[in-house]
């Protein structure tokens, strides 16, 4: 009895041991190796890494594997670790338009400069079950052509060019940009911050949310404009030299909205934006990112912010699934204390109620007081 | 991949100076929730971010740390934490409440008074007082601002109107050094009356929230009530069944299926101290120092 309460220090430790046993599974089977999550369970990595916030495949298939493939938990260890870091320095902006292409498409335009690239996608799959992949060992010889010659521009800029999009705001060099793991996020944000936010948040609340809007709950009228997988080379200012010097490439996933016009009196009526990038292939997560960006954007926009995929405190303060998941599973944490005085609390007012039933009014007050 | 190594106490220098100036703010503005940068933990949000990353920040090597769940050395959490700092700082921890430099608690605030030299840090899942009754941060740092605590008001207000009794029973709120109006994070209101003029520095830190805020040593912190609906604290009215202690906050322990139940201390130091006391002073196998089964059945 209330013996159980004691020797909670050997209990975590068997818990701990009994975690690592169930890890591991059945011992007369391979061990996984970090090779084959971050080779074959790429997708995985991709989302650990996004929401992570950290690119290092090597430390999301580890992350995934000590999780037990429970990607939020893994994005949770990839954080820890993330939050120890020195910061070394800030990158020169990546230049998606200058993307090593993998992947890219365009919902708004039959054919544009570069062509439709439909590189590895599950769309147009028909999603039957494959019983020769359980089989195991089944490898397929991509198709392989010349690489696409020639410049592959973003068709926002082939729409801005026209101005029938809203320029993209250029950031002032003079204004640093946000970072909320170092200041805490206030309210309203700006949208460094807010997009700094989308990109690590749960792909599934993103992807809830961005759903919404297309059921009329802050409706945005989207386009997919364009969708674009590929690497990207990141370089960093070095004062030494003078010049800004290539640190390594990233492969990002970035998404393009194109959303319902705006005008008034004094403006020409022109299409705008939502915006979404992810690190790896995350292309539901950079959709969903860039229906939210859009939306939030309605205060900026003068809209009337009504529904949920709109509302700034509402979005940014629960888009988190590393916090969320703390806070929702603290729920399992002893509360006894607190319970005991809300039991107190209830015991006494249905002693009072029962009083009041039974008509002894003199009990009644007795209890009351 | 070689092994990370950790700084002192996990955090590193510049992240332990970032929380130490935002500490600092917190007890000039008594009460008033100072944001952070809160950093990831290696334990999950909710279960105790805030006060790890405060602890961590003002720890010293010779600090002597206690931390305490439930008012209980032993529950799992409390282990789990104090495990941390034995092996990120290698401090000594104690379980004894007065010999502690730093505590670091979840939901109470120990039996024994607390002395100067001594920190108490709370571990916060809500800080802002006013959340329940305006979800928007950004309204109710204005009403903190206004000091507009007319609704707190309404809330308790309404509450007696409906039930005769405030019906608010932990994470009761306070008012600290005629200002601001603070959460206490969710101890039971029988702890409230231990904040006011207390000799030790009492520390919060919300992590998930990214807030600090602190009372600093000797501040006047009134329990909000009214004229003729005083504030008062609840206790179930029983000695604990250990140790017979009447002014301790109790546990109500079930058991068997039939109902039978039974009320120990909930600060198991407090308890302890009182059982090796009673055991020297009293005859063996009388008294309230008796086994706990007698005093346990109904």
């Amino acid at each position: 009895m209330y013996v159980a309460v004691k020797g909670g220090e050997r209990a975590i430790e068997n818990a701990h041991r009994l975690l690592a046993s169930a890890r591991r599974g059945d011992t007369a089977l391979p061990e996984l190796s970090l090779e084959q999550i971050s080779g074959q369970l790429t997708l995985a990595v991709d989302r650990v890494m996004t929401e992570g916030s950290l690119y290092d495949r090597e430390l999301a298939a580890l992350a995934i594997k000590q999780a037990r493939g429970d990607l939020v938990e893994a994005i949770f260890l990839l954080r820890a670790f993330r939050a120890t870091l020195p910061r070394f320095g800030m990158t020169e902006a990546i230049d998606t338009a200058n993307m090593e292409i993998r992947r890219r498409i365009s919902a708004t335009f039959k054919d544009l400069p570069g062509g439709q690239v439909l590189g590895p996608t599950f769309d147009y799959t028909h999603r039957l079950l494959d019983p020769t992949l359980a089989e195991g060992e089944h490898s397929v010889e991509p198709a392989s052509a010349a690489p696409v010659d020639g410049p592959m521009p973003r068709v926002t800029d082939l729409l801005a060019s026209d101005d029938l999009i809203e320029q993209s705001p250029n950031a002032d060099p003079a204004d640093p940009v946000g970072d909320l793991t170092r200041d805490p996020l206030g309210f309203p944000a700006d949208r460094d911050l807010r997009l700094q936010n989308l990109a690590r948040g749960d792909e599934g609340f993103l992807l809830a949310l961005g759903y919404s809007t297309q059921r009329g709950f802050g409706r945005t009228h989207p386009f997919a404009g364009e969708i674009r997988l590929g690497e990207v080379e990141i370089e960093i200012f070095a004062e030494e030299v003078g010049f800004a010097v290539p640190l390594g490439r990233l492969t990002v996933t970035e998404c393009q909205m194109i959303n319902q016009f705006k005008g008034s009196a004094t403006e020409a009526p022109c299409f705008t934006r939502g915006y979404g990038l992810a690190f790896g292939h995350c292309e539901r997560k950079a959709m969903a990112m860039a229906l939210v960006d859009r939306a939030l954007r309605a205060r900026e926009l003068g809209e009337e912010v009504k529904a949920p995929a709109q509302d700034e405190e509402f979005v940014l303060s629960h888009s988190d699934n590393v916090q969320a998941t703390g806070f929702v599973e603290h729920l399992k944490l002893p509360h006894y204390v607190d319970f005991q005085s809300e039991l107190g609390l209830v015991r006494r007012l249905r002693a009072e109620f029962q009083a009041l039933r039974s008509g002894d009014t003199s009990l009644a007050r007795e209890a009351a007081e | 991949m070689s092994g990370p190594t950790y700084n002192f106490a996990y955090l590193d220098e510049q992240t332990k100076r970032m929380i130490r100036r935002a500490i600092l703010k917190a007890i000039a503005v008594p009460g008033y929730q100072v944001p952070f940068a809160s950093r990831e933990m290696p334990m999950p949000y909710g279960w105790g971010t805030g006060g790890v990353q405060v602890t961590a920040a003002i720890l010293g090597p010779d600090d002597v740390l206690k931390v305490i769940d439930q008012g209980s050395d032993d529950t799992t959490n409390a282990v789990s934490i104090r495990k941390f700092f034995a092996k990120t700082a290698g401090v000594r921890t104690t379980t004894c409440t007065t010999e502690a430099t730093v505590i670091q608690t979840r939901h109470r605030i120990p039996e024994a008074p607390l002395g100067e030299g001594q920190v108490l840090v709370y571990q916060v899942p809500i800080p802002e007082p006013l959340r329940f009754l305006e979800p928007r941060e950004t309204e109710t740092r204005r009403m903190h601002a206004l000091a507009e605590y007319g609704l707190i008001h309404v809330k308790l207000y309404e509450d007696i109107a409906r039930h005769g009794h405030i019906a608010t029973t932990y994470a009761y709120p306070v008012q600290v050094d005629g200002r601001y109006v603070m959460d206490p994070s969710p101890t039971p209101k029988f702890d409230n009356p231990k904040m006011n003029d207390c000799a030790a520095l009492q520390l919060f830190g919300a992590g998930r929230e990214k807030r600090i805020y602190a009372i600093p040593p000797h501040t006047t912190v009134v329990s909000l009530d009214f004229d003729d609906h005083p504030f008062e604290r609840y206790r179930f009215d029983a000695p604990c069944a250990l140790c017979g202690a009447t002014d301790s906050y109790l546990d109500e322990v079930i058991t068997d299926d039939e109902g039978g139940r039974m009320f120990a201390c909930s600060d198991t130091d407090y308890c302890e101290k009182r059982r090796a006391t009673n055991r020297d002073d009293a005859v063996p196998g009388n008294g309230p120092g008796a086994p706990a089964m007698d005093a346990a059945s109904r």
